[in-house]
């Protein structure tokens, strides 16, 4: 295996790992936040007990997150040396502030685990408060950085080398906005309805019991807000994209040539050597129409750029059918959910149809944040920094990378498992000496 | 404005030493636990470090976020020459941390959270040891890029980066057991933490005595200017003068004021490596001047730095006040 090759290899592995402990800690706070509120507002210790039980699962993920988070932030300078050595400096406000979101949040989580009864419960809701609100912003600030890599922008480039850097221009970045409006809906929308799902199943079951009842109702109003919201988002994304990375786009679409009214593609396959897609379903004039708000705009094609410049165009196609394919089944979900709220007043997840529903769907906005963050980074080679600096020049000269991309890759997997199980055991099975409501 | 950012940079170091530091101790202590206490000895250290070790883990971070936006040759020097004890040690990093969550939260079976807290412990011994060679390898002067033909392996791999390495695990072994007494609130535990701060604290004294020696060989620039530098004299008066402190106030019980001059020897102890390393960041190719990033990056960075640490201090106080005040019981009752 090639260093470039197991240095990609090693950061997806740890990007892919990450990113569902990333979005559950920026999400699973609200959750418990919002039971912790409706314990305070009602005295109903069902919400309590859920409360304590969602602290505790964003513990045990939050440490995860954690340690997973460190890696990689020294992998930024163990695989990628040069491309920090070069943007280090314009890319380092974010980071900064990221830095001091998460000691927020690792401060507040603190004071929430192990405060109760030690601190007033007021000061305990807020500290929670102080939680969700600290991982929203630390998420936020990440996913500014990833932008700038996508969209460079505050600094001048003289022979090469940039100056007159300008920390917030980078920041303020054209991507900045739709990427990380994108991903805070994706965590709470993923998070919401991985919840709600597994607490559905258990409904389907044991129709009764109030710990699931209360559980699948507030992570599914999480989750169906986002999910009906995160397709807005994603025009949102896609225009941009269209705008600024216009390659990227065309592999979205596996679309070649250049061409005024093109249309979308639904599904195929691109296949890269004869430059069509086969086997898509057209929808005539849709890309122009999404992308650029006209039937009739004109949507460049890959053939329009050199082939160097062309990221492996199959996978990103098919990841980013995947992303839509999930979102647009979450969507429809989470409407049938927010019709449900607003015609049955009193008990929203109840008929076994729509338990199953939310069951099926629980994996999908996960897998549509694995599928997303595919397409961004893959969609974004070969090119670490979009139009300045290839992948290639920016890895380590250190020979030997695939030992480390194999370590990490069992360590996770290791730990994939081991979390899953604790996390079963200790928040979602149901609380012994169940209670009915 | 480099210098001031460096020295920032050396602050939260610092912290992250006594912080964090202390919580890699509680790891070691962990695995010595003996006696006819050893499980209350256990149960002491978890309940010390559970509601704090995320915060303090942050220090970390916050050193390494600042190091490459303000110096970025000089991250991007250490991350190639010393990517392997920097990965060796990360994966310390990851086992230390799930393993404990892991145990701390999965206290129904014995032998599975037995086979956590090992992985714990190791792991929170193996972790600084890895540190503290990769910072022994930045002061040695051994790393060169590898368009100078720099190696992956001969800056790390020598005796000198090793012998911080254990000085390293021995100030943080140290520093735990100081703290501990003071969370102990039975008399029996908080001796068995005296005691074991005592012989920790010699241990310092050899390890630093071993990393001294080793120095002028292994690292003659630092050498030089641990013995010739301005600050040289004063800080290694003061750094005796707390040691000696330090060990009286646990011969004559005074765990508070210990912890007090503990943690002031420690801090001593790094700032004068710092003082004996400046100039330079990444002996001998990259100064704080060289490696530094132009002031349109340092001032909003010092900006950023100084309103987080309007959040952060606040924030710190509190859950030390909470988890650590005066009257605090530590034993939290159980998982929350």
């Amino acid at each position: 295996m090639p260093d470039l090759l197991a240095a990609r290899s090693q950061m997806a592995v740890s990007l892919i790992f990450h990113i569902v402990f990333a979005a559950i800690g920026i999400a699973m706070p609200l959750l418990m936040v919002i039971a912790e509120w409706r314990w305070q507002r009602t005295g109903d210790e069902g919400y309590l007990t859920l409360a304590k039980r969602w602290g505790r699962g964003t513990a045990i993920l939050f440490a995860v997150g954690a340690v997973s988070g460190t890696v990689l932030s020294f992998e930024l300078g163990l695989l990628w040396p040069r491309f920090m050595g070069y943007a280090g400096a314009i890319i380092g406000m974010p980071f900064s502030l990221e830095g001091f979101a998460f000691f927020t949040e690792a401060v507040f989580l603190g004071v929430y685990l192990y405060g109760w009864g030690k601190v007033s419960p007021r000061a305990h809701l807020l500290s929670g408060v102080a939680v969700a609100v600290s991982g929203m912003l630390s998420g936020i600030f990440v996913v500014i950085a990833n932008a700038w890599m996508n969209t460079p922008a505050g600094f001048t480039l003289v022979n090469g080398v940039p100056t007159d850097i300008r920390p917030f221009a980078a920041m303020a970045n054209p991507h900045a906005f739709p990427q990380t409006l994108h991903m805070t809906l994706a965590a709470y929308a993923a998070t919401g309805f991985a919840v709600a799902g597994i607490h559905a199943l258990f409904l389907r079951r044991d129709p009764n019991n109030g710990f699931h009842r209360k559980a699948c109702g507030i992570a599914l109003a999480v989750g169906a807000v986002t999910a009906v919201l995160q397709p807005l988002s994603g025009d949102i994304m896609a225009k941009a994209v269209a705008r600024n990375q216009p390659v990227k786009l065309a592999a979205f679409e596996g679309h070649f040539e250049t061409r005024r009214g093109a249309p979308l593609h639904i599904g195929g396959w691109p296949d890269e050597g004869a430059g069509v897609t086969r086997w898509a379903l057209e929808v005539p004039r849709g890309l122009s129409l999404l992308a650029f708000n006209d039937p009739d705009a004109e949507v460049r094609g890959l053939n329009d750029f050199p082939r160097e410049n062309w990221p492996p165009v199959a996978i990103v196609h098919l990841a980013f059918q995947l992303m839509v394919a999930c979102g647009t089944v979450m969507a429809l979900v989470g409407l049938w959910s927010v019709w449900r709220r607003w015609r049955y007043r009193s008990g929203w997840p109840s008929s076994r149809r729509f338990l199953l529903a939310v069951a099926v769907a629980a994996p999908l906005g996960f897998i549509a944040i694995e599928a997303g963050w595919i397409v961004t980074e893959v969609g974004r080679q070969p090119w670490i920094i979009y139009g300045i600096m290839r992948t290639r020049e920016a890895v380590t000269p250190m020979p030997g990378l695939i030992v480390p991309f194999l370590t990490f890759t069992v360590l996770y997997l290791l730990l994939g498992g081991m979390t899953a199980w604790l996390i079963w055991r200790q928040v979602i099975a149901s609380p012994s000496g169940t209670y009915h409501a | 404005m480099p210098e001031l950012v460096a020295g920032l940079m050396a602050g939260a170091l610092i912290l992250y030493a006594l912080l964090g530091g202390a919580d890699y101790g509680g790891g070691v202590w962990d695995l010595l636990a003996t006696g006819p206490r050893a499980r209350e000895q256990r149960r002491l250290i978890a309940d010390a470090i559970a509601p704090v070790w995320e915060a303090n883990h942050v220090w970390l971070i916050l050193v390494l976020v600042v190091l490459f936006t303000a110096f970025p040759p000089a991250f991007a020097a250490i991350g190639t020459a010393l990517h392997i004890p920097l990965t060796l040690m990360l994966i310390g990093v990851v086992l230390r941390g799930t393993a404990f969550t892991f145990r701390h939260y999965d206290d129904q079976h014995d032998q599975v959270q037995r086979r956590w807290g090992l992985v714990f412990s190791i792991a929170s011994i193996i972790t600084p040891i890895l540190l503290g060679v990769a910072v022994g390898a930045v002061v040695s002067g051994n790393i060169r890029s590898p368009e100078a033909g720099g190696s992956f392996v001969l800056p790390w791999l020598a005796p000198f980066p090793f012998a911080v390495g254990l000085l390293a695990l021995a100030l943080f072994a140290f520093l735990a057991a100081v703290f501990l007494t003071v969370e102990a609130h039975e008399r029996e535990l908080a001796n068995d933490f005296r005691l074991r701060a005592i012989w920790a604290g010699v241990a310092v004294f050899l390890t630093a005595g071993l990393a001294l020696l080793l120095a002028r060989r292994g690292a003659p620039m630092i050498w030089e200017h641990l013995l010739t530098g301005r600050w040289a004299v004063p800080l290694q008066v003061a750094t005796a003068l707390a040691a000696i402190g330090a060990f009286a106030a646990l011969w004559i019980r005074r765990f508070r004021l210990a912890r007090v001059l503990a943690a002031a020897q420690v801090s001593l102890i790094l700032a004068g490596w710092a003082t004996a390393q400046f100039p330079w960041l990444v002996v001998p190719e990259h100064t704080i001047r060289s490696a530094a990033a132009p002031d349109s990056v340092l001032q909003p960075l010092l900006v950023a730095l100084g309103l987080g640490a309007l959040v952060l201090a606040p924030s710190i106080y509190y859950l030390m006040r909470v988890f650590k005040g005066r009257g605090q019981r530590s034993t939290v009752n159980g998982r929350p």
